[in-house]
């Protein structure tokens, strides 16, 4: 039997996968995709706790999350693209322009 | 006689033309020929108005006119409390004593010019215009203070004949000696105008007025002070010392002597005949006050007899032929203020007008010795220069029987009539003067005797018959080489030979009762004396008798010191060296001039300057000190200021700017700028809250 504990042990395991990625990998598009784990983790959550609570706001919200991360991914691969033909590089130890 | 305000302005405005146009471009020819004709025409006009002045009867004799207000009419008191207003025109007055002053100082005066201008023939040409300016402005000055009509017209006059005596003293300004003695002229009359200023002032501050006629008029209302010292008395006692500056009278007739190093006309016609005279005519002037004032009257009359006596003491052994001359004019002025201090104000008049002919005169002929000798004034080389100048010896010869008293020349009744009325004033006074008188005559012919006659003691010229001493070529006298002694030119022999003529006349217009006369000059002048009363109409006391032994006696004085000349300077030359040898203290004493001017240099003149030293360092030190302490301090407070400003004031600024700075550096380090560290920061916020939310709570 499934219960809502495994669900948020698997969206945990994912959001901790995804936080391990965004702090330690170098390659900005991993972060990104990272990112994207972390936010599908939550994702799971929601829907997970939607069926526990017999409530569909917490599915329409987790719809509302891919919307973002599309849109956000979207922007995001923008930037991405646009830092690359500057910097030639992906290499996010490379990326601090936005200190003092 | 409306016209006499032009008889000092025409002067002066000769000395306008000369000072401002002559020094440039006038010929020493058209200078003094501008000098000339201004003083010829002011006696013209003189003569005019003392002519009609003589057609009116005796007692309307006194003319007034005001040219212009001088100084308006302003509010003042006076010392009752009375309201007064201080109010001067220029107004000039003529009446019998000015109209005499007027005629000697026009009359000498243009004398006196034209001689200058063959005196000062050798003088650069710009020179000489600078001096017929000075002369001018000299009689324009002169004459302002004798027809000035009230106190302060008559002091401007008085101040600018000390200011023009002070500049022809100094005329030779390149010599020192001619610089300081100008100085002491002025310095000294300084010393008296002080006197005579506060005079003028207790003059308006008692009467509310400086109208001489006005005073005059208050003043013989006034009671006479008789054993008491009153307004009057001070007021008079402050004229007489400035008299005493102005007419070089003890104790302030040091400057005199020293005044002849100016040009020898200068001599003649300031420091003898016009300036110095000047004291006793404003005595006279004011004759009304010395009459109320008997104390001070005896004063005038003391000194003025101690003058004469110590002055003529000085003149016995003086061998500088102008100092000679010079102790005779302050000893004659002491004759002055003698007969003003017996009451004889005419008298004194009198012997001011024949003193002014014959001291002139002698002036103007000891000028054509030093003419004549080149510049040489020490009468022990000259002599037996009658040879060369007969006309000088002549007339000097005169001039000095004149102020001799040999009758019937001028001097002789000026000077008898004072010894008479000295006579009858006061025995001891009387003694002083006939010593002086005698001491008078020897002086003058010691003069006369050591310079025309004896032998020649003086350098040797150019053609000299003795031709054994070396050739004195010097050219002191612009014709090359000194051809020896010669006679001078014509407009000087000429001016001697008038003031010889005025030496022997002047003194027949006051011709004594006694030997049958009018005393025509008495009666004139008396309307100006009038009011003086009380002495003045009391007149002669004594009989006829009297008189006639006086006169006599004083004849037989005058001869012997001309006797006592002739024997020790011509008969027996070695006597008068033997006398000075034998008597050398008393020589000594008397050559030094009684030591009076070592005597000022140590008191007065040494006390001046040391106070002027002492007030010098205190200025110095407190008044320096002061001053340089206040800057001091404001400079430290600046300085310290300053340095507030810099440590405490920029330091705060600058500082807090600084620590700020220094913070950032450090602080700064946190933004790495790197996401993966922010993101790591936001986790372990997120552990930290969470921890703290789910342990500590």
């Amino acid at each position: 039997m499934i219960t809502p504990t495994h669900y948020l042990l698997l969206s945990m395991a994912l959001f901790t996968i995804g936080l391990a990625g965004v702090m330690t990998r170098r390659n900005i598009i991993i972060v990104f995709m990272s990112i994207e784990l972390m936010l599908n983790a939550v994702n799971i959550n929601l829907v997970a706790y939607s069926a526990q609570v017999q409530n569909l706001v917490g599915q329409v919200f987790a719809i509302f999350v891919m919307a973002v991360a599309a849109a956000e991914a979207a922007v995001g691969l923008g930037i991405l693209l646009a830092f690359y033909r500057n910097k030639e590089t992906v290499n996010i130890d490379e990326m601090n322009l936005m200190k003092w | 006689m409306p016209y006499i305000w032009a008889i000092p302005l025409l002067p002066g405005l000769g000395a306008l033309v000369n000072g401002l146009v002559g020094v440039r471009v006038f010929s020493r020819r058209t200078a003094g020929l501008v000098a000339c004709t201004a003083m010829g025409a002011a006696l013209a006009l003189s003569l005019v108005a003392f002519w009609q002045l003589l057609g009116l009867p005796a007692e309307m004799r006194s003319y007034d006119v005001v040219v212009a207000q001088w100084i308006p009419s302003i509010a003042s008191a006076t010392s009752d409390g009375a309201r007064a207003a201080l109010q001067v025109p220029w107004g000039f007055r003529l009446d019998p004593l000015s109209a005499m002053m007027l005629l000697v100082v026009t009359g000498i005066g243009t004398l006196i010019h034209v001689y200058s201008t063959a005196y000062m023939h050798d003088e650069p040409r710009g020179g000489v215009a600078r001096f017929f300016c000075y002369l001018n402005l000299f009689c324009f000055f002169m004459l302002l203070l004798v027809l000035g009509s009230n106190v302060l017209v008559m002091f401007v006059g008085w101040e600018g004949v000390g200011l023009c005596s002070y500049l022809l003293i100094g005329y030779w300004y390149e010599k020192p000696s001619a610089g300081d003695a100008g100085k002491k002229a002025f310095i000294t009359n300084r010393i008296g105008d002080w006197g005579f200023i506060l005079g003028i002032f207790l003059l308006f501050w008692t009467f509310g007025t400086l109208d001489f006629a006005s005073i005059q008029r208050a003043a013989s209302a006034m009671p006479i002070e008789t054993g008491h010292f009153g307004v009057l008395s001070v007021i008079a006692l402050l004229l007489f010392v400035g008299a005493t500056g102005k007419s070089a009278q003890i104790p302030l007739f040091v400057w005199l002597p020293d005044a002849m190093e100016g040009p020898t006309p200068v001599a003649a016609l300031i420091h003898a005949a016009t300036m110095v005279t000047a004291g006793v005519y404003m005595l006279g002037r004011n004759a009304v006050l010395f009459s109320h004032a008997p104390m001070v009257l005896q004063i005038v009359a003391v000194v003025g007899v101690l003058t004469a006596f110590l002055a003529a003491t000085i003149g016995l052994v003086q061998n500088d032929i102008k100092r000679v001359l010079a102790y005779s004019t302050v000893s004659q002025l002491g004759y002055m203020f003698t007969a003003v201090g017996v009451g004889a104000f005419s008298a004194g008049a009198f012997h001011l007008m024949t003193h002014a002919f014959f001291k002139a005169l002698l002036f103007l002929g000891s000028g054509s010795v030093i003419h004549a000798m080149a510049g040489e004034q020490d009468m022990r080389r000259m002599g037996a220069l009658k040879r060369h100048l007969p006309v000088t010896f002549a007339t000097m010869t005169i001039g000095a029987l004149a102020i001799a008293g040999i009758p019937p020349l001028a001097g002789f009744f000026s000077k008898d009539e004072i010894l008479y009325r000295a006579f009858e004033a006061n025995r001891f006074i009387w003694v002083l003067a006939v010593l002086t008188a005698f001491m008078t005559a020897f002086y003058m012919f010691r003069l006369v005797a050591l310079t025309f006659l004896g032998a020649y003691r003086g350098p040797a010229w150019q053609g000299d018959a003795h031709g054994d001493r070396a050739v004195a070529g010097v050219d002191a006298h612009g014709h090359g080489a000194w051809h020896g002694p010669h006679e001078s030119p014509r407009a000087m022999t000429l001016p001697l030979q008038l003031l010889a003529a005025g030496a022997v006349l002047a003194g027949f217009v006051g011709i004594p009762a006694a030997l049958g006369g009018g005393n025509a000059i008495e009666h004139f002048l008396a309307p100006s004396f009038a009011v003086a009363g009380v002495h003045e109409t009391a007149g002669p006391t004594g009989s006829p008798g009297v008189e006639l032994g006086l006169m006599l006696f004083s004849v037989l004085v005058a001869a012997a010191g001309i006797g006592l000349a002739w024997k020790l300077y011509v008969a027996d030359p070695e006597m008068s060296e033997r006398l000075a040898t034998r008597f050398a203290s008393a020589h000594r004493l008397l050559s030094r001039k009684y030591y009076v001017d070592e005597f000022y240099n140590a008191t007065f003149i040494a006390g001046t300057m040391a106070s002027g030293r002492a007030l010098w360092t205190f200025d110095r030190r407190v008044v320096d000190g002061f001053v340089n302490g206040a800057s001091w301090v404001t400079m430290f407070g600046s300085w310290l200021s300053g340095l507030t400003d810099r440590a405490v004031v920029d330091g705060l600024v600058n500082g807090i700017g600084n620590r700020l700075q220094q913070a950032s550096y450090t602080i700064r380090r946190l933004q790495t700028g790197l996401v993966q560290n922010y993101a790591m920061l936001m986790l372990f916020g997120v552990f930290a809250f969470v921890s703290l939310y789910l342990f500590v709570r």
